[in-house]
């Protein structure tokens, strides 16, 4: 066992890499200018475009902030009113509020469902390429499907969810047509659409294991349980991390699924931050504080990040 | 504990293969079987729909067709241009994800493997790209490509994907997972980033780069808001505007919807599908031993 913890320690180790000590300032220099033009290299292909096509118009979202704008008529200066009365308006809470109940749902059913396929589909077996294809179905079928089929699933009449729950005397929730329940029958929906997407990248993580790695293990005498524990998920954190990381930015940003299914009601009851931002735009022509509402989410999200990539060094493994 | 083996890794292996066939397997299969049925569910449905005579559709779905047909098909053909707006979409898909594969291998190799000053910083913007809801950045984004000129073009259709952050993301992850030893080796060969790059690290992470080929692909399938926005020609119309502007039209006939639906699904499916073997090849060998 102490092997193995060691094996993964070492692993863990600071992932930066030793910089050759260089012997002359000189020489030194002329090196790191080459390395720099490197840099620029593998860099500006994708710093052009994300340069121009989404920061360029992420700082005129913020320009628009701090106006008043029906997206026709000219923009008026506001200030930072738009915001003021942003974070005094109930409103916003309760859109921060919903988004917050998505993402505690919504997580650890993908992740842990995603985990348990990706682990069962790893497993040598007869027919495991197409159930991969069977699991990964749903990722790629558009919402608006989607969601049809789960109004109707959770249908709270003669859905397929509330017969069975009635045959077995358990109670039958109104799901998207009930205030207390719609956030809930988004949830499920989306915990199902995702699980090939997670199921996906942990796949690919569990495939980069060196099988040798195991079957060392093996040979310790560890137990399937403790293979898991101290092999698999240290190994499988640098999935995890970008699994998580990936999961709450889009977690924060959920709007298909509640504009297609329930249209963020009954009364307002699934009301996510872009479903306000979507209908203050398009419908309410409020776009100054539409862009106010996306800014404060952007901190929001950048926060929680931040604290993530912090993190990150205490728990994700990198070889 | 094991017993004295004389070779662990074959002994290790052997038994993997020697377990047998008990109630665990099955367990497994009808485990994985009962799950795939409520993945595929929705899917069968879709086809189901789309070939049901359209009268008898109002008393909801039903699993059972009495007699198939293939109307909503032919209707959506006479509807819509489906052949032009289908190779728009490929098209574009295709080219999307040539473009992210390209320039997201290379930025996770900068950020994996190389140093320089304000990494972090400027991984951070990156990042930073993911954050903000694509909703409230049309609106700028639109006045941007009217004062390019660039509206209503295939240009502008994927303009804003050229690079994903998030295909940058997933690509560094796995060249983190790629031992350092391997570059390490090559580097005192006398190779430089480009043959690192190139001959090392790309085949390495193949599984990544076929995870975000699909994803990729699929993104670019399924957009529709910023089509929405930019596109006004009929002729550059993607998939989603014509499944769009079929709902207006067909409101309540679901058959042609969903056969919409299957003409969208299915493509992305075989790209999953082709996609596939090199997400499960994986890492067979490192060349570490």
């Amino acid at each position: 066992m102490a092997q193995m913890t060691s094996v993964a320690s070492a692993a863990a180790r600071d992932g930066q890499g030793a910089r050759r000590p260089s012997a002359r300032g000189s020489v030194a220099r002329r090196r790191g200018r080459r390395n720099s033009l490197w840099v620029l290299a593998f860099l500006l292909p994708s710093a052009i475009p994300l340069v121009l096509f989404t920061l360029a118009p992420m700082a005129g979202s913020l320009w628009v902030s701090l106006h008043d704008w029906n997206l026709i008529s000219p923009m008026t200066w506001a200030g930072l009113d738009n915001y003021t009365s942003l974070l005094t308006a109930p409103a916003t809470r309760r859109v921060f509020g919903h988004t917050l109940l998505y993402i505690v749902g919504y997580l650890p059913l993908v992740y842990v469902g995603g985990l348990g396929l990706a682990m069962v589909l790893n497993r040598a077996f007869r027919g495991r390429s197409f159930f991969r294809a069977a699991y990964f179905l749903p990722v790629v079928t558009s919402w608006v499907v989607v969601a049809l089929v789960w109004q109707w699933l959770l249908n709270p009449n003669n859905g397929i969810v509330n017969t069975v729950l009635g045959f077995l005397h358990l109670p039958q929730p109104g799901w998207w047509t009930d205030p207390a329940w719609s956030m809930a029958s988004v949830v499920l929906a989306s915990a199902w659409k995702d699980l090939g997407f997670v199921m996906v990248i942990l796949l690919a993580g569990l495939q980069a294991i060196p099988a040798d790695v195991q079957e060392a293990a093996w040979v310790d005498g560890a137990n399937a349980w403790q293979r898991f524990r101290l092999i698999t998920l240290p190994l499988l954190s640098p999935s995890t991390f970008f699994v998580l990381v990936i999961s709450l930015i889009n977690g924060f940003q959920v709007f298909d699924q509640v504009y297609v299914m329930t249209g963020g009601g009954p009364a307002g009851s699934s009301q996510v931050v872009v479903g306000q931002i979507y209908d203050l735009t398009f419908r309410y022509g409020r776009a100054g504080e539409a862009s106010a509402l996306s800014w404060l989410l952007f901190v929001v999200i950048l926060l929680i990040t931040a604290l993530q990539m912090r993190g990150q060094r205490r728990w994700v493994t990198y070889a | 504990m094991p017993e004295t083996l004389t070779t662990p890794a074959t002994a290790a292996r052997a038994a993997v293969r020697r377990r047998p066939a008990g109630w665990r397997t099955w367990a497994l299969y009808l485990g994985v079987t009962l799950g795939a049925a409520a993945m595929l569910f929705p899917f069968a449905w879709t086809v189901i729909t789309s070939i049901t005579p359209r009268g008898s559709l109002a008393g909801g779905p039903s699993l059972v067709v009495e007699d198939p047909t293939l109307d909503a098909y032919r209707t959506l053909l006479d509807a819509l241009p489906m052949l032009r707006i289908v190779a728009n979409s490929f098209g574009v898909a295709v080219a999307t994800t040539l473009l992210q594969l390209v320039t997201g291998s290379m930025a996770a190799y900068a950020f994996a493997r190389m140093t320089f000053r304000g990494k972090d910083v400027v991984f951070g913007l990156y990042l930073a790209t993911l954050m903000i809801p694509l909703q409230v950045l049309v609106v700028p984004l639109f006045i941007e490509m009217t004062r390019l000129n660039l509206n209503d073009t295939y240009f502008s259709l994927l303009a804003p994907s050229i690079a994903s952050a998030f295909g940058i993301f997933l690509l560094k992850q796995a060249i983190e997972g790629v031992p350092r030893e391997l570059d390490e080796a090559a580097t005192i060969d006398g190779a430089g980033h480009l043959r690192i790059f190139a001959t090392i690290i790309v085949p390495l992470i193949r599984p990544a780069l076929a995870t975000l080929a699909v994803f990729a692909f699929m993104s670019s399938w399924n957009s529709f808001l910023w089509p929405l926005v930019v596109i006004r020609s009929p002729e550059l119309m993607t998939l989603p505007l014509g499944l769009a502007t079929l709902k207006g039209q067909f409101t309540t006939e679901w058959d042609v919807v969903m056969a919409g639906s299957v003409v969208s699904i299915v493509p992305i499916a075989l790209v999953y599908l082709l996609a596939q073997r090199h997400i499960i090849a994986g890492l067979a060998h490192t060349g570490l031993k």
